[in-house]
């Protein structure tokens, strides 16, 4: 009954021409980068021996992590990309979320300098190659004003939709310091995304540094879970209202407890953020998206539809692979039990109205 | 804001006798635990103070919404002193009047999280002595928590044995923010001592640490830092899963509180994913986590998740376990849970029955 509905929704999801959300790209080496920075920094990052960056938390040989079939097919790149993901999916639009070490370096300028060559990289080497991509710019967090700089610099390539951070980077999201950079993204209409991740600036825990790589991808939850209580706490959702946040590789069920602790908390303690008028729940609902991938669902398909309705809006959710990721098997990209209602939201119309840019053209 | 605020009968509790996990006993003068202490930490104390990783001597980071640091606002004592320093008002207002039949002592004021770890220890040892002296020799409804400074797991050891005599003692306290994720082995020897005297390990949130308490760096508000309460006990359950923990001590109890328990549920279902996916990486992790988590560990209730449908806390309660799940009202503090109202939906007598009482009596072995 099951497995005849999971067919219906793939179909579904085929003919509906899906916008995935959360796409990886292969992770740019420093050869792939070189042509993009200029005489100076082609020195520093050669001399220096700035290469490979590569996360401690996702390191790329973490054999577990990557999908056998798709890392065995042939060629590389977008073709690579077509071939695995584009294709067979029948995808209309796939979101490329570039998620590297750059997150982590400390000198403000050099981020900034490998931002901007990884843009340019992704708009040549991606974009430019594949009409269905779209793209997260990737963003120097530690310097907020080079930040507000690349916007400024891609604000008319429509084909970058969203601006991308880590779950857990310097400081918690919401901090005014950041603030200057969301006021570029939503006169854009770019759309802040949040993807898994540490700049291990801080431990995952609140008991330190884990010992186990499964250990710290558990803890990723608590970096969002963090992230959303700083976006209500400090105001960002009441201040950018047109900016949806999505938080990308997230799962998902995590999500409703927190709603109902932080409304409840927010009745006995609203006066320390009096900005907030409204109960976190509505605030997070009205502007906060997840990606599904991973869903972190119970083992029993029939209750995934209760945590659905534990979520109470239908808008939330964003249809994603977490592509080359091994998150589900063969074509099941949506989580067994999703309810069949639902799926032309899932895969289209939700990410329709989470990036404005999406629809307009390059 | 509820679709409706309380959908069954209340008063029923009371008659069952409950079991209320977690009160906070406090000092009626801030100098009441020097008479536990030796000369030599009398002294050290008054001319040093008690230091912890909290920036702020003597207050909290985060400062709370009511005077007391977040006292219930009907809860100081008519006779002077701060809530739940006078055992007189706590009978009246908490004991007698919601039919509590037993309470367990969560002293927040221990030795844990000193900075000094003697003098840690020392403070530990007092304020076991004080829970006895002041709480429980007078009132056998009370049971006390053997406070220890777990990072000296030495000294940890000798204060567990030293009390292990005394059943007023029903639990070892040990915050969940500790130097190390609970699971690493320099803890273990507690848990080895706790198991073999079936002792739950019980933690309960704390206010201090010596970690950010995200790791996306510090949170800016009070309603940020209590909500990441609950992520810090997530972590002693993620960690001592990985760890081995309860392969290695299948008879150890742990008890969480002051976190609610509606991450609980997700939680294993992410636990159990990333050990199927990553099972090579923790060959030492035997079974699935949650298979661990229903048979070592238990929650407290409180601050109980209020979803806007009440009808939603039915699902987590299915998910969760009402085996796992022990009352708590957290006295004195300003989000103190009410046995009479803080289930808004409508528990089977059976359900109530393990929640309210039973769950708690066999975890701690209360007669």
């Amino acid at each position: 009954m099951v497995d005849t509905a999971v067919a219906r929704q793939r179909s579904v999801l085929s003919q509906l021409g899906a916008i995935d959300c959360d796409v990886h790209p292969d992770a740019p080496q420093r050869s792939d980068l070189l042509p993009y920075f200029d005489d100076y920094w082609k020195e520093i990052v050669t001399t220096r021996d700035v290469d490979r960056l590569e996360l401690t938390n996702f390191p790329t040989r973490t054999k577990p992590f990557f999908r056998e079939d798709w890392k065995a097919a042939e060629g590389r790149g977008v073709e690579k990309l077509r071939r695995n993901l584009l294709d067979p999916f029948g995808l209309k639009y796939a979101i490329l979320n570039c998620v590297t070490g750059v997150h982590a370096i400390y000198d403000p300028y050099l981020a900034a300098a490998v931002c901007r060559a990884t843009n340019d990289w992704l708009k040549a080497e991606w974009l430019d190659r594949d009409p269905r991509l779209r793209a997260s710019l990737v963003l120097p967090m530690q310097n907020p004003e080079a930040a507000v700089e690349e916007i400024e610099r891609f604000a008319n390539d429509r084909r970058f939709v969203q601006v991308l951070a880590l779950c857990m980077g310097e400081m918690p999201l919401g901090r005014r310091y950041y603030w200057p950079i969301y006021e570029a993204a939503q006169r854009h209409g770019f759309s802040l995304g949040v993807h898994a991740g540490s700049a291990y600036r801080h431990a995952p825990s609140q008991s330190g540094f884990l010992s186990y790589l499964a250990e710290d991808y558990v803890h990723q939850v608590q970096g969002f879970a963090a992230q959303v209580g700083s976006f209500v706490a400090e105001g960002v959702l009441g201040k950018f209202p047109d900016m949806k946040i999505v938080l990308i590789e997230s799962g998902v069920s995590w999500l409703p407890g927190q709603m109902w602790r932080m409304s409840k908390d927010w009745r006995g303690a609203r006066i320390e953020v009096p900005w907030v008028k409204e109960p976190p729940s509505a605030l997070v609902r009205r502007q906060i998206r997840m990606t599904t991938q991973p869903f972190d669902a119970p083992s029993d398909p029939a209750e995934l539809e209760r945590i659905i309705e534990h979520l109470d809006a239908d808008d939330m959710l964003l249809f994603s692979t977490d592509y080359p990721h091994a998150q589900f098997e063969g074509d099941a990209a949506i989580p067994d039990g999703f309810p069949e209602r639902l799926i032309d939201r899932l895969a289209r119309e939700n990410a329709l109205a989470t990036y404005p840019r999406l629809e307009e053209r390059p | 804001m509820n679709q409706a605020v309380l959908e069954k009968e209340t008063g029923t509790e009371a008659k069952l006798g409950i079991v209320d996990c977690d009160i906070h006993p406090a000092f009626s003068t801030p100098d009441e635990l020097a008479k536990f202490l030796p000369q030599r930490w009398r002294n050290h104390l008054a001319d040093y103070g008690q230091r912890s990783a909290n920036p702020l001597v003597g207050t909290l980071p985060y400062p709370r919404m009511t005077p007391g640091n977040g006292m219930r606002r009907d809860a100081w004592p008519p006779n002077g002193g701060p809530p739940a320093s006078d055992l007189s008002f706590l009978r009246e207002q908490l004991l007698d009047p919601l039919g509590i039949e037993y309470g367990i002592l969560q002293p927040l004021a221990a030795g844990s999280s000193t900075l000094n770890q003697d003098l840690g220890a020392a403070m530990c040892t007092a304020v076991n002595d004080w829970q006895l002296d002041k709480w429980t020799g007078p009132e056998p409804r009370l049971k006390a928590s053997i406070s220890v400074a777990q990072e000296d797991a030495t000294a940890a050891i000798a204060e567990i044995e030293a009390r292990i005599g005394n059943r007023s003692f029903v639990q070892i306290a040990i915050p969940p923010r500790t130097i190390e994720p609970a699971g690493r082995r320099r803890y273990w020897p507690i848990y080895e001592v706790a198991e073999h005297y079936d002792m739950p390990i019980g933690m309960h949130s704390a206010a201090f640490g010596w970690h950010t308490n995200s790791g996306a760096g510090w949170l800016n508000f009070y309603i940020e830092e209590h909500y990441a309460f609950s992520h810090s006990l997530q972590s002693v359950v993620a960690s001592m899963v990985f760890e081995g923990v309860f392969e290695r001590f299948p008879k150890l109890k742990l008890i969480v509180v002051e976190g609610g328990f509606a991450w609980a549920a997700p939680l294993m279902w992410r636990l159990d994913r990333q050990w199927n996916r990553m099972r090579s990486e923790v060959p030492h992790v035997k079974r699935p986590p949650s298979e661990y988590i229903r048979q070592n560990v238990w929650f407290t209730t409180q601050p109980i998740e209020e979803p806007e449908n009440n009808r939603h806390l039915l699902d987590t309660l299915r998910w969760v376990g009402t085996d796992r799940l022990m009352f708590s009202t957290d006295y004195p503090h300003w989000d103190f849970d009410d046995p009479r109202y803080a289930f808004k939906v409508p528990l089977s007598p059976a359900e109530r029955e393990k929640i309210f009482r039973e769950n708690a009596k066999q975890v701690y072995r209360l007669p």
